[in-house]
């Protein structure tokens, strides 16, 4: 069976006052129905953009293009932005960080979860009204009924969040694409709201794309992750491998810069990184990390290095990694 | 044993919130009875749900807040008397985000240097002597002297908060989630920093995070806050090994901590997310604890127990054996 979603060679360039800025720079990405995969990266690395390129949000100033964009069946190169609009919010849909970009503060949550069904179904507004009645239920949201005609600013962050996940659930999308969908909040309502995607993932078939820099959130949500480091994908894995044989020196130093409890000790000194993300505009042959990598070599600055696959569905970007 | 550097005695904090044309000002009590003490040398992790008090118990501690009642000493003497340049001189804070607590017109040196002007005495070379020694002590090259904050990445910035708040030789330094806006590469820089200062400064610290992996990295002391009060304070490794109070427990069965296979762990916690201005009668976390009982509904637990540990709960009893879990 075909994957729900596949992506080839997908770039995305800035035009910025020093340069063309290559955002994403070749990025592969596959997806089954009810699969997760996580994206993990520095901060710039081109996460969020790789997601908005998909989902076809990217700013006006930003140039796609991709050898392969496919969304179940749906070629999405080619397709013109009045039937991307209909896809989007309908088979698939996506969750940012600050659920205020995609609340309007002047309507009532009871409002904006139906306008986000009829908008794609004709319907009569009291079989919307009883879906988002049932989904707030469903995201955890007690006395649901009376909470459609709040307006967002009278609800907590916590509370926010889960309307957001409700109103990208309206239509049972396909794919779901949750940018840093929980590190606003703190760790307790983090976990019941990461505990609830994945429930509704599993009873509605949804995959999901979690981007997020916290490697304990992909180790328990993630069923696959790939590791970016500017613009590209470095290190792709099934989530097992990836936590416990890494092979790309830039994932192995992430592993290492985190305190686990149990595997580090209190008070020692954790691993580090040194140097800075270069800033990827002008000449970027060979390996963006070779500057940060204690194992670098010669042919580190030659070009590529390409994706070597090494077992199955592990495959690392690295001259090493033969 | 000396007594504590700073202590807290039954600190409390209200603002006045609401108003507007129907609504009458109502208090909202951000920090209420708190007491604590921490010793030269400790390093004190406050954590808590995200409003739960900890900054503003934060901003009480360096002396930006004034308590409604309550007293804060600073070697046995409430901060008041020390008068605001010596709180500033010898308890410093260092904030969450390093993007928006340096001022953007100004110069690595001349933000870093600014307590030194304040307090007066340094001349110019001097000044620019002990700023470049400030400087390589927490990893900042010489040649950022005249940059400014734009031209720095996020871990340098966060650096530069570090040696400004160094800079006047505090002797507590407040850090309020000071690595989270930091990647995981940046936060471990800046983590080692902490551990390497403290050592070789003899500094005290006191620590927010929402990062429990992190705090239990770096604490000596834990104290969890569930609505402006303490619920639970012990030494870390003993919280961690065997947390008490049902919230803690909730705490850090959230932790998600890098091991796949395992999921997402349920916290047994409703969303019945409490009302600061109108917290619940008895034992504040009541409506969202599966263990409460009758009792919890209308007494308001005490923080009992002793140096070692304390906590509020009604599930425990304080003995002199230590604490001990009613058998119900
Ligand atoms: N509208 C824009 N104009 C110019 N450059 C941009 C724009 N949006 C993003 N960029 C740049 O593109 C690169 C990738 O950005 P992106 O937002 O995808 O990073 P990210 O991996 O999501 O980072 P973070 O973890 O901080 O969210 C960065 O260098 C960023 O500065
Ligand atoms: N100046 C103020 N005026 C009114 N209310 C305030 C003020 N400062 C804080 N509060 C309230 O006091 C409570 C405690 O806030 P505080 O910022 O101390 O929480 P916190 O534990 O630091 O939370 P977070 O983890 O989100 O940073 C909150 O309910 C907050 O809304
Ligand atoms: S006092 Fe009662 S309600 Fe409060 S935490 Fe303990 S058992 Fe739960
Ligand atoms: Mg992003
Ligand atoms: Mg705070």
């Amino acid at each position: 069976m075909a994957a729900l979603l596949e992506v080839e060679n997908l770039r995305v360039d800035i035009p910025t006052p020093s340069g063309l800025l290559h955002a994403v720079r070749g990025v592969d990405l596959q997806l089954d129905r009810g699969e997760t995969l996580s994206l993990v990266g520095e901060s710039g690395c081109g996460k969020s953009l790789t997601a908005l390129a998909l989902m076809g949000l990217l700013p006006a100033a930003a140039q796609r293009s991709a050898l392969r964009l496919r969304f179940g069946g749906e070629d999405l190169v080619a397709l013109p932005e009045r039937e991307m609009s209909d896809l989007r919010g309908d088979r698939m849909a996506m969750v940012f960080q600050e659920p205020m970009t995609s609340l309007n503060p002047a309507y009532t949550v009871g409002d904006q979860l139906e306008e986000a069904l009829l908008r794609h179904r004709r319907l009569p507004r009291s079989k919307a009204r009883e879906r988002a009645v049932f989904l707030l239920d469903r995201v955890g949201i007690t006395a649901a009924g009376s909470r459609l005609s709040q307006y967002p600013h009278q609800l907590s962050g916590g509370l926010r969040q889960r309307v957001m996940i409700a109103m990208a659930l309206m239509c049972g999308p396909e794919l779901i694409v949750a940018d840093e969908p929980t590190t606003a909040l703190d760790v307790t309502v983090q976990a019941q709201i990461l505990r609830l995607l994945k429930e509704l993932q599993r009873e509605f078939k949804m995959a999901l794309i979690l981007i997020t820099h916290d490697l304990g959130i992909v180790a328990r949500v993630a069923d696959r992750v790939a590791v970016m480091y500017a613009g590209e994908v470095v290190e792709s894995a099934p989530v097992k491998a990836l936590f416990q044989a890494s092979r790309h020196p830039y994932t192995r130093g992430l592993m290492r810069c985190i305190p686990v409890p149990g595997r580090t000790r209190p008070g020692e000194k954790l691993g580090v990184i040194a140097g800075l993300v270069p800033t990827p505009i002008g000449d970027l042959t060979g390996c963006q990390f070779r500057n940060r990598c204690e194992n670098a070599r010669p042919d580190c600055a030659r070009p590529g290095p390409e994706f070597r696959r090494l077992d199955a569905g592990h495959e690392v970007r690295c001259v090493l990694a033969a | 044993m000396n007594g504590p550097l700073i202590e807290l005695d039954g600190v409390s904090r209200s603002f006045s919130v609401g108003g507007g044309l129907f609504m009458r000002k109502r208090p909202l009590h951000a920090v209420s009875g708190v007491s604590l003490a921490i010793g030269r040398g400790e390093s004190l992790a406050l954590v808590g749900e995200s409003g739960c008090g900890k900054s503003t118990l934060a901003r009480l501690m360096i002396g930006l807040l004034e308590p409604s009642a309550g007293a804060i000493r600073l070697d046995g003497k409430t901060l008041a008397a020390h008068g605001r340049h010596a709180v500033a001189r010898r308890i410093q804070p260092v904030f969450q985000d390093p993007y928006s607590s340096l001022n953007p017109r100004k110069t690595v040196g001349a933000i870093i240097g600014l307590p030194l002007d304040v307090q007066g005495g340094a001349d110019g070379a001097q000044r620019r002597r002990q700023v470049e020694a400030m400087m390589e002590h927490v990893g900042l090259a010489r040649r950022l002297y005249h940059n400014y904050p734009n031209q720095l990445s996020g871990g340098q910035r966060q650096r530069v908060a570090i040696a400004r708040a160094l800079i006047t030789h505090p002797e507590i330094v407040v850090c309020d989630e000071p690595t989270s806006a930091l990647d995981v590469s940046v936060q471990s820089q800046i983590l080692n920093l902490l551990q390497d200062l403290r050592r070789e400064l003899g500094l005290t610290y006191v620590f927010i995070s929402h990062n429990l992996a992190v705090v239990e990295h770096i604490a000596t002391r834990v104290a969890v806050m569930y609505l402006g009060r303490i619920v639970e304070e012990a030494a870390t490794g003993a919280l961690f090994r065997a947390p008490r109070h049902p919230y803690t427990r909730a705490l850090l069965d959230s932790v998600l901590t890098p091991e796949p296979g395992l999921g997402v762990p349920d916290t047994h916690l409703g969303a019945a997310y409490p009302d600061p201005v109108n917290p619940p009668p008895g034992c504040a976390f009541h409506p969202r604890c599966s263990a409460a009982l009758v009792q919890c509904r209308r007494d308001r637990p005490s923080l009992a127990g002793d140096d070692r540990a304390r906590v509020a709960c009604h599930l425990y009893v304080s003995s002199r054996s230590g604490l001990t879990r009613r058998t119900s």
